[in-house]
C-alpha cells in the first residue's frame, strides 16, 4: 500500500485552510475553497485538508465505518488515535452521525465539544436551509446534498443545547463551510 | 527568517491555537483556554496577541499594529518589526489597508470591514476578576450566566457616585449570552464592538485564555434603564485636525498648564490632516 502525500507546502497551505475554516465559522455558511492535497480515498480535498490543519496527536479522532480506507493516510500524517465516538474531540463522517453520541462539552466548558468534519454529495446544490445568528448579518442561505431530511430538526436540538454542541465543517471536493452551535437553522 | 517557523511559532502550537480560535468564534464571549507559550518578550506586552497573530497570520497579509491608537509606540514597533522579520509580511500604518489588525487598548476610528480582522491584546480576560477572585467560582458563573455580581457593583457606583465610574474595560454581554471584558479600551470605543462587521479575536498570554466576537454580533455595554451607558470623551475638537468625534488624549506642552488635546489613533488624524483639516493648534501641513 502506498500512502498519498500530505500538504505541498504544509505551514501555508495550513494556514490558508485555516482561514477559510476560521471564516467560515465566523461567517455560517458561507463557500470557502481549499487546495493543496490530494486527497485519500474516500475523503474529498477539503476534508483531508481540514484534517491536516486541524488534528493531531493531542486529538483523539472518530472515524466513519464507511471512511475507515483513510485511516492510514491519517495516522500518518496527523498522529491522531482513533477513538471512539464519546471520546473523540474530532469526528470524521461521510453521513452525520447521531450527534448525541459525541462529547457536546459542559456549561463550564463548552469548547471540549467536538467538531464534526462531514464531508457531503454538494455545496452547491440541494437542500436549502436557512441560517441565523452570531456572524450573519441578515439570514443566510446554505444549499446542500447530503444532509438527512430532518437535518433542521436534528440540528435544532443541538443548537438549543448552546453553549454546548457540536460544530460541524462541511465539506465537498475543494469547497467546505461550518455550522457553529451559535447558528440557528430552518428548512427554506 | 532563518532558523525559525513562519511568523515565529512552531505547527504543533498553531494547531492548538487554531483549535482553540474556532472554539472561540462557535461560542462567542466564551473564554477558551490555551497553552501560552512563552514568547521572546515578556508577559504585558502582548504575548497573547502575538500568538493570536502568529496563528491567523498568512504570507498575503498586511498587518497594522496600534497601542493605544498609535502605530509609532514602542510595543507597536516591536511587534510589527517583529512579524515582518519572522513572517516577512507587509505592514502598513492605514487602517484600510491592513488586513490583519493587532491593537492594544484601542479600537480605530476608520469602520472596520468584512475582510479584516482585529486581534487585541487582553491583560486580565476575566470581567470577574475583581469581584470574585476564585477562577472556579467565575468559571461556574459564567457557566449559570449568573452576572448578578456585576449588576450589583455598577448599582454601587450609581449609589455612590451617582453613575457608573467605569471609563475603561467597561464590561459588555456577547450575544446576550456571555459577559466579556472587551479588555482596557476607552468605554468610548465599546459601541464599535457591537454589530462589527470585522471578526474580533482576543488573546490573553499571562491568562492563557482566547475569546472573539463573530462579525455582525450584539455587543451590549451593561447598564441600567434609568442610568443608560454613554461614552465619555473630553469636550474639544482635536488640536490638530479638528475632529470633534475621534477619541483624544491629553497633552501636557508646558508647565505652566499647558494642554494639548489630540486623537488617539494617530493614522486618523494623520489623514484627516493631510485631507486638509486643521485644527486650533494645528497648521497647514502644505506650509510645513
Amino acid at each position: 500500500m502506498t500512502l498519498t502525500a500530505g500538504f505541498a507546502n504544509p505551514v501555508a497551505d495550513a494556514q490558508s485552510c485555516f482561514r477559510a475554516v476560521l471564516n467560515a465559522m465566523a461567517r455560517p455558511g458561507r463557500v470557502h475553497l481549499v487546495a493543496g492535497v490530494t486527497a485519500p480515498f474516500p475523503l474529498c480535498g477539503a476534508a483531508a485538508a481540514v484534517l491536516l490543519t486541524l488534528a493531531d496527536h493531542e486529538t483523539p479522532l472518530w472515524l466513519d465505518a464507511d471512511a475507515e480506507a483513510a485511516g492510514g493516510w491519517i495516522a500518518f500524517h496527523t498522529g491522531a488515535s482513533i477513538v471512539t465516538a464519546d471520546r473523540s474531540a474530532f469526528g470524521m463522517a461521510l453521513t452525520l452521525p447521531d450527534l448525541t453520541g459525541f462529547p457536546n462539552g459542559t456549561d463550564e466548558m463548552p469548547e471540549t465539544a467536538a467538531t464534526i468534519i462531514l464531508q457531503v454529495a454538494s455545496l452547491e446544490a440541494g437542500s436549502r436551509f436557512v441560517l441565523a445568528g452570531p456572524g450573519l448579518r441578515v439570514p443566510a442561505i446554505l444549499t446542500v446534498t447530503g444532509l438527512p431530511t430532518d437535518f433542521a430538526a436534528i440540528w435544532q436540538r443541538n443548537h438549543g443545547l448552546f453553549p454546548r454542541g457540536i460544530d460541524l465543517i462541511l465539506c465537498s471536493g475543494g469547497h467546505l463551510t461550518a455550522l457553529p452551535r451559535s447558528v440557528s437553522i430552518k428548512d427554506a | 527568517m532563518k532558523g525559525y517557523n513562519f511568523a515565529y511559532l512552531d505547527e504543533q502550537t498553531k494547531r492548538m491555537i487554531r483549535r482553540a480560535l474556532l472554539k472561540a468564534v462557535a461560542i462567542p464571549g466564551h473564554q477558551v483556554p490555551f497553552g501560552s507559550r512563552e514568547m521572546p518578550l515578556p508577559y504585558g506586552w502582548g504575548t497573547g496577541g502575538i500568538q493570536v497573530t502568529a496563528s491567523v497570520l498568512g504570507p498575503r497579509d498586511v498587518l497594522k499594529v496600534i497601542d493605544q491608537g498609535a502605530d509609532d509606540t514602542t510595543n507597536a514597533v516591536s511587534i510589527r518589526r517583529f512579524f515582518a522579520l519572522t513572517a516577512g509580511v507587509a505592514t502598513t500604518t492605514a487602517t484600510a489597508e491592513a488586513t490583519v489588525i493587532q491593537t492594544r487598548h484601542r479600537i480605530p476610528e476608520k469602520q472596520l470591514r468584512e475582510d479584516q480582522i482585529i486581534v487585541y491584546q487582553v491583560p486580565q480576560p476575566e470581567p470577574l476578576f475583581r469581584l470574585e477572585s476564585s477562577r472556579v467560582e467565575t468559571k461556574r458563573m459564567h457557566g449559570l450566566a449568573d452576572y448578578g455580581l456585576m449588576h450589583v457593583k455598577l448599582y454601587e457606583d450609581v449609589a455612590r457616585f451617582g453613575q457608573i465610574s467605569i471609563s475603561y474595560d467597561y464590561p459588555v454581554m456577547v450575544n446576550e449570552r456571555y459577559l466579556m471584558s472587551p479588555s482596557p479600551i476607552p468605554a468610548f470605543d465599546n459601541p464599535k464592538m457591537d454589530m462589527m462587521p470585522a471578526l474580533q479575536l482576543f488573546g490573553a498570554g499571562r491568562e492563557k485564555r482566547i475569546y472573539a466576537i463573530p462579525p455582525w454580533t450584539r455587543v451590549r455595554s451593561l447598564d441600567f434603564d434609568d442610568h443608560p451607558f454613554r461614552t465619555i470623551n473630553a469636550p474639544y475638537p482635536c488640536g490638530l485636525c479638528g475632529a470633534a468625534d475621534s477619541y483624544l488624549d491629553e497633552v501636557v506642552t508646558d508647565d505652566r498648564g499647558g494642554r494639548l488635546f489630540v486623537c488617539s489613533d494617530t493614522d486618523h488624524c494623520a489623514e484627516r490632516r493631510a485631507a486638509g483639516h486643521v485644527g486650533t493648534d494645528g497648521f497647514q501641513e502644505a506650509a510645513e
